[in-house]
């Protein structure tokens, strides 16, 4: 059986010869499964895509009808959690946008052994959430007097972080290098090193003090631990994959975000492709549509085909058609067709639009093949 | 605290492999295509730390497709 299925290596997707192999009874006769392979490969052919079919309009209508079902809401609960999160048509729209700054970063850590199971959950829970002073301080006052800040520290808070008097100094020099900061019965003070006495100053200083880094991973601002599959896992608001995968009890082979950017700079483009196909379906999925996932991989593939991510729009796959008149007619078109007229450019009308503009046969389907003649001298 | 990060084990990234000039040519023969038609990587892609890709060469990419299994996909190195 192996022997047979094996000449069908490459020709066959392997899935497909999963399958077979799944679904035939242990003793088939060696002709009998040619027989059902030859069908099989028949099928195979016919299913596939043929050359000249216009697979991109038919995705696009494939992911634009149910779209229209899609409901508008920005934000919605995601059932286990108090975090919003942006699901439905907005997220679509962000992600084939090619945004680079997603309205819900999030991220979903999951943990080596031991922790998986509960240990320390709470402890590593706020080790990865980034801590700020105004999370701990009580009372932040003005001494307007004496142009300096005082910040009162809530001390159940700061034992809850097991954050130590020691450490906290520490980090706040380090955050505020340009100040001078003692303290005084438990209060901090912070000073201005240089001598310009500007009261508007102050006020742009305790705002700058409030946001002081503390410790835990930046940019991570809210944490959830919940238990997913008999395992916990850290779902979190704000995302810092590069910093998390090198955390030691962070499983680094299953944690990801849902910002395919930071994703194509850790991982690189391969694995934002794959999280872009992931995001889209996860969201169409939710909202109950039936899109083939082929239909996102041709679009995933596009967006991904020069390397680099690249939203569906003026900035993105469209500037990098080769026809001004395709590109005129998406947006913007006066300042397309003026540029090209500027710089000279030539139209090759090798493609679809620009066809349909002129009144000539597209080249896709039927209109691709062309006639050539040998000339009889 | 930041040690080296294996991110070549993570669970969305693919196996990369570069082809010898031989399979290259068999390959552009196969799809009668040029380099500059294949679908691109950057140079400066994390994926190919380590692996000394120069610009031209071509990287086997075996993905795992939810749809057919494992699929063959090659990126040329760019610039970049």
């Amino acid at each position: 059986m192996e022997d047979t299925l094996k000449k069908y290596e490459g020709r066959l997707p392997e899935s497909v010869l999963e399958d077979v192999r799944q679904s035939m009874p242990k003793k088939i006769s060696e002709s009998k499964l040619r027989e059902v392979m030859e069908t099989v490969e028949k099928e195979y052919t016919q299913m596939l895509a043929e050359p000249g079919e216009s697979v991109g309009i038919v995705s696009a209508e494939s992911i634009g009808e149910p779209g229209t079902q899609m409901t508008l809401n920005t934000f919605h609960f995601a059932g286990v959690a108090e975090m919003n999160i942006t699901t439905g048509l907005p997220r679509i729209i962000e992600i084939l946008d090619g945004r680079r700054n997603i309205t819900t970063p999030m991220m979903e850590i999951y943990l080596k052994k031991p922790y998986s199971q509960g240990k320390d959950i709470k402890k590593i829970a706020l080790y990865v959430k980034e801590t700020k002073l105004a999370d701990i301080a009580s009372e932040i006052t003005l001494n307007l007097a004496e142009s300096r800040i005082e910040v009162t520290i809530d001390n159940d808070k700061a034992k809850e972080l097991a954050i130590t008097e020691a450490n906290l100094l520490k980090a706040l020099k380090t955050a505020n290098k340009n100040l001078s900061i003692d303290i005084k019965k438990g209060i901090y003070i912070f000073k201005m090193k240089s001598k310009d006495e500007n009261s508007n100053a102050i006020y742009k200083l305790k705002e700058k003090i409030k946001e002081s880094y503390i410790r835990g991973v930046r940019g991570i601002t809210q944490i959830l631990p919940v238990k997913k599959d008999g395992e916990f896992i850290i779902i979190t608001a704000g995302s810092n994959l590069k910093k998390l995968l090198g955390l030691p009890f962070v499983d680094g082979t299953r944690t990801t975000t849902n910002d395919i950017f930071e994703i194509e700079e850790v991982l690189g483009i391969e694995a934002a492709r794959h999280a872009l196909i992931n995001e889209v379906f996860k969201v169409i999925e939710n909202q109950g549509l039936n899109v083939d996932i082929r239909h996102l991989m041709l679009v995933a593939d596009t967006m991904c085909f020069n390397g680099k991510l690249k939203g569906i729009t003026r900035y993105g796959v469209v500037r990098e058609k080769a026809s001004v008149l395709a590109r005129a007619s998406f947006e913007t078109p006066i300042k397309h067709i003026i540029s090209a007229s500027l710089t000279g450019e030539v139209d090759k009308l090798n493609s679809v639009v620009e066809n349909v503009m002129l009144n000539q046969p597209v080249p896709v389907g039927t209109g691709l093949p062309k006639l050539i003649t040998k000339r009889v001298k | 605290m930041n040690k080296k990060i294996d991110v070549k084990k993570h669970i969305l990234v693919p196996k990369y492999q570069k082809l010898s000039d031989k399979e290259k040519e068999e390959l552009l023969q196969k799809y009668n295509v040029t380099t500059s038609e294949l679908p691109r990587i950057l140079k400066s892609d994390p994926m190919l730390a380590g692996v000394g890709a120069k610009p031209g060469d071509v990287m086997q990419i075996t993905r795992n497709s939810s749809t057919a299994g494992r699929n063959v996909f090659y990126r040329v190195v760019v610039n970049g």
